[in-house]
């Protein structure tokens, strides 16, 4: 039988059922294949992402589901949960594995320095440019909104609930360094440069 | 008094007012016009003071979920120190808000959970409020009646592709829609009720692309999305787009110019099909001065939204209405009076 290939598999858990069972998503088991989610999936149009595939993987206990970009290209539409006709809350699964994936330091990097945004200021998509004040007064706003931007206790507040949850070591996030001790350090890390260029160069030779 | 007039005709609508990230940081202008609007309109708004990013579901929340709802909670507790219902802008921000309104107020041990952390700064989640999307305030709130009595001119059939945007829809089951999610009506209607022609198209409701943390991570993909809804609006002849999602909104205006870029071999001419948030068209039907509803632009700032020049559509509507838009331009910002 050398003709028919057979991808075999030679482990299957409940491991990552279990962790999805466990955040109300008990409705994976209900899955039956039938590819509706796919056929419907905005994403799956135009690239490699099944959801159909993902949950059917995710039941087999598959580790690799989890180290698989495809988890990243869903856009979390909705339209695969409201069309399943056995309610299988797709999305809210892929958000699941995504935070497993994340756990295994599998989260991408554009999505880690984010994080670190909503960390140092409590916006996801803060006024990181004067152009920005100035654009909110042309619109006779006051240049500065009335949100974490104008509250530096609400920012320590969104802080305090990072650490408490323990969000900064997941996603490991240092936080910045004040300008004083920065000025100390200098000396040091222009040394630290050098040395660096030096190594490179001689393995460069 | 008048013996009929009852509490609530005597008391203005009042609700908390959440931002979110996107429309106090990159699209003010959308900020303005619906503070005004819904002034216009009676409504009371209440600043959540110190309120954060929601956080963004797509995101934060594929990251980690009990940072997420604590987040989520600390925004909600605010609006609940207010007494005021909630009110947002972004389908996103509603997305969170509604979805982690709805875990804690029906499962008490994620309340536990994260009011245990929300003591720490001195918050609690109670579940005294409600959350809605600016679409429910206008809609069912305030109602069409009510819009349609507001409306004093008519925009002249203005040929507009309205983009519902996914969370505002879906899931169904904690929406305020009655289930529709392969064919909803209601932003049609409001765009109809101001004399826009809400022009069909193909992918109607297909996501924009931005959502899931792709366009931040994959951004090419996202906006393989956003070209396909853009040939199928101009296909259908849409002269405009009308959105009530301020990252819709990012992703189908700077968009059309990354797409005009990334895919220029593949479509058949760039795209510039300029873009409105809805109470910026419903304000100017409403009578009221375009300078107050952040449809004139009074900077010379680069790299700023809108992306895709509103002018030559502005005009020619302007024109109808009685207003030059260079003029327009001259004169300052009108305060509020």
């Amino acid at each position: 039988m050398e003709y028919i290939k057979r991808n075999r598999i030679d482990k299957i858990s409940a491991k990552i059922s279990e962790e999805i069972v466990k955040d109300d998503l008990e409705l994976i088991r209900a899955c039956y294949q039938c590819g509706t989610c796919t056929g419907s999936c905005p994403s799956g149009r135009r690239t490699a992402l099944r959801t159909r595939a993902v949950i059917r993987k995710a039941l087999l206990g598959l580790d690799q589901v989890l180290d698989d970009p495809d988890i990243w290209l869903c856009s979390t539409c909705y339209t695969c949960f409201e069309r399943c006709p056995r309610q299988v809350p797709v999305t809210d699964i892929i958000i699941k594995l995504r935070n497993l994936a994340t756990q295994k330091g599998r989260i991408l990097a554009p999505h880690k320095s984010l994080t670190h945004l909503l960390i140092d200021t409590g916006h996801g998509v803060p006024i990181n440019d004067k152009k920005w004040n100035d654009l909110r007064e042309s619109y006779d706003l006051d240049p500065v909104p009335p949100t974490v931007h104008k509250y530096p206790s609400a920012v320590k507040e969104v802080q305090t609930l990072v650490k408490s949850l323990g969000f900064d070591k997941l996603v490991e996030y240092k936080p910045p360094v004040n300008t004083n001790s920065k000025k100390d350090e200098k000396p040091e890390k222009k040394e630290e440069k050098a040395t660096r260029k030096g190594r490179k160069s001689k393995i460069k030779k | 008094m008048h013996k009929n007039l009852s509490h609530e005709e005597i008391t203005p609508p009042e609700y908390s007012f959440y931002l979110g990230c996107v429309i106090p940081n990159r699209y003010p202008f959308v900020e303005q016009a619906t503070r005004n609007v819904l002034n216009e309109l009676g409504v009371r708004l209440k600043d959540m003071q110190g309120a954060s990013c929601c956080p963004a579901p797509g995101v934060f929340r594929s990251f980690d979920i009990p940072t997420w709802l604590a987040i989520g909670a600390r925004n909600i507790a605010i609006a609940e120190e207010n007494n005021a219902d909630l009110v947002t802008m972004c389908n996103g921000c509603y997305g969170t808000l509604i979805d982690v309104d709805h875990q804690l107020k029906t499962d008490e041990k994620k309340r536990t959970f994260v009011n245990n952390h929300l003591v720490k700064i001195d918050k609690k989640f109670k579940g005294s409020i409600k959350v809605k999307h600016l679409a429910e305030v206008l809609y069912m709130d305030l109602g069409m009646d009510k819009i349609r009595d507001s409306v004093t001119r008519l925009l002249g059939g203005l040929k507009c592709a309205v983009h519902y945007g996914c969370h505002l829809t879906k899931p169904s089951a904690i929406r305020p829609w009655g289930g529709e999610t392969e064919d909803p009506r209601f932003f049609d209607e409001l765009v109809e009720v101001i004399g826009c022609e809400s022009t069909d198209y193909k992918d109607k409701h297909m996501c924009c692309g931005a959502g899931g943390g792709v366009r931040s991570a994959i951004k090419e993909v996202s906006l393989d999305f956003t070209r396909h809804k853009l040939e199928m609006m101009r296909e259908a002849g849409a002269e405009c787009i009308v959105v009530m999602c301020p990252f819709c909104m990012l992703q189908l205006d700077l968009g059309q110019i990354e797409v005009n870029s990334i895919f220029k071999d593949e479509i058949s001419a760039p795209f510039a099909i300029p873009v409105f948030y809805y109470t910026q068209l419903l304000g100017l039907a409403m009578g009221m001065h375009p300078n107050d509803l952040g449809l004139v632009k009074h900077h010379n700032l680069k790299g700023v939204p809108p992306f895709v020049d509103q002018e030559p559509i502005l005009s020619r509507i302007f024109k109808e209405l009685g207003y030059d838009y260079k003029q327009l331009q001259k004169q300052s910002v009108k305060t509020e009076s």
